[in-house]
């Protein structure tokens, strides 16, 4: 008797609404909606919004999404993270356990820790358990030791340009991917040189201002921090040839640690690693890898999911730790 | 004067001028810490995304040693051109023997903020 009243309960709770949530379900959003923040930089203070307000009027999400992830190391083994594999994988595990499943991956680089064709082998082989079988790749510095990008371009550059640099479209949206970890001068930042500007300008001159640009390259194109060459000597260029756009989003990689700024149309992100955590700007004497509590370091380590909806402003960036 | 006077002026005046040169630490000075005999190894120390000493003061035809002790790879690349190692991961060494008089600043190519130089004699 008892459990045919508590049955009553249970139904009389489901769907109140009619939008297809039921109350599981519904605690299962508020859950996601706690652990998914869209942090945004106004004025140098991380403001925080409720990850539904970016979901589109109708909380069914956007035209598209994809997910990107960085810094993998792979063929890192010191104390700071001793299993980069069991890392990446944990990344692949929570992005196939994403709500909405995404078209495909974005990588922003430092894929490999020495550039050892094993170390990029290891990287595809994990990644081919994720659901979006599309990864674009762009390299890092780690990805282009000794042979000048030469096994990174064989392997990862079909349809790229000089250094690995290329384009593509997805439903409207215009992708950039840019190479700045070659050619770097002694004292220097992240270098584009002056032939991939070129082809940038050119690449992106007879598009409409409308069309939504999502540019991604490893090393940050703004300056986060100088000191420990965090940031791109010749950005100011490729910047400007973007400014006529309304919604651009430069994501990057290489700091391993979310920072986001915003300047105008243009909001600049940069992604979590899924191997090892860095320290904040200043906070060390040096960017290397920053050594936590074993049960700490999944939680400095994460992916970044990205909803696009057509006729929104800016994209929707979600950061989300791996633990 | 009387000559032992004069005797005793000389006297005091090389003590004096014998007790600057004693005392000086322009002498001291040019006794080096970064200095290395001729032929010998000279060390450089890669750590905390730096190069230790920086400036490193060695004799012609003497090899240094760059060893990498820090967690990340670096690379050792002269901005003349004059030598580049491959990428160096922790306890890996690179050297290099340095035949000619000159300075040659070099870099790390992976984290270009890593800068040193050697100066040979």
């Amino acid at each position: 008797m008892r459990d045919k009243k508590q049955n009553l309960i249970d139904q009389k709770l489901q769907d109140l609404n009619n939008d297809g949530v039921d109350r599981r379900g519904f605690l299962k959003c508020m859950a996601w909606a706690g652990t998914g923040l869209v942090w945004t930089m106004s004025g140098g203070i991380p403001v925080s919004q409720a990850f539904a307000r970016n979901m589109g009027k109708d909380g069914k999400g956007g035209d598209f999404s994809f997910v990107q992830i960085s810094d993998s190391h792979m063929g890192f083994n010191k104390p700071a993270n001793p299993d980069v594999v069991a890392t990446l994988q944990v990344a692949v595990d929570k992005i196939n356990g994403l709500a909405k499943q995404p078209d495909f991956l974005l990588h922003t680089g430092d894929i490999s820790h020495l550039s050892k064709p094993e170390q990029f082998d290891t990287v595809d082989q994990v990644l081919k358990g994720a659901s979006a079988k599309d990864v674009f790749f762009v390299p890092g510095e780690h990805d282009v030791l000794d042979d000048n990008g030469k096994s990174y371009l064989e392997r990862y550059g079909k349809g790229a340009q000089g250094a690995g640099w290329y384009s593509f479209d997805k439903k409207g949206v215009h992708f950039v991917g840019l190479v700045n970890v070659l050619n770097l001068k002694s004292g220097g930042l992240g270098s584009l040189g002056g032939e991939q500007l070129e082809w940038m300008e050119k690449d992106i001159k007879h598009l409409k201002h409308s069309t939504p640009i999502v540019v991604f390259a490893h090393i940050p194109l703004w300056a986060v921090y100088p000191e420990w060459g965090w940031g791109t000597q010749d950005s100011a260029q490729a910047l400007g040839y973007l400014k006529k756009f309304g919604s651009v989003t430069v994501l990057n990689g290489h700091i391993h640690q979310t920072m986001q700024k915003i300047e105008g149309n243009v909001t600049f992100h940069t992604a979590m690693s899924t191997a090892f955590p860095q320290p904040q700007p200043g906070k060390a004497d040096s960017p290397g890898p920053m050594k936590v509590p074993a049960e700490q370091l999944r939680t400095l380590l994460g992916i970044t999911d990205v909803n696009y909806v057509r006729g929104q402003h800016s994209l929707a960036i979600v950061d989300s730790t791996l633990g | 004067m009387t000559r032992k006077s004069v005797w005793f002026a000389g006297v005091a005046m090389a003590v004096m001028i014998a007790m600057l040169f004693v005392g000086s630490p322009s002498v001291k000075a040019s006794i080096n810490a970064n200095d290395q005999p001729s032929g010998a190894n000279a060390e450089v120390k890669i750590d905390n995304f730096s190069f230790t000493p920086q400036t490193l003061t060695v004799a012609a035809g003497t090899t240094v040693t760059w060893t990498n002790r820090d967690d990340i790879p670096h690379t050792v690349v002269s901005t003349d051109g004059v030598f580049r190692s491959k990428v160096r991961d922790t306890d890996e060494k690179f050297s290099y023997t340095f035949a000619k008089a000159g300075t040659y600043p070099y870099y790390c190519s992976v984290h270009p903020k890593m800068t040193g130089k050697i100066v040979v004699q």
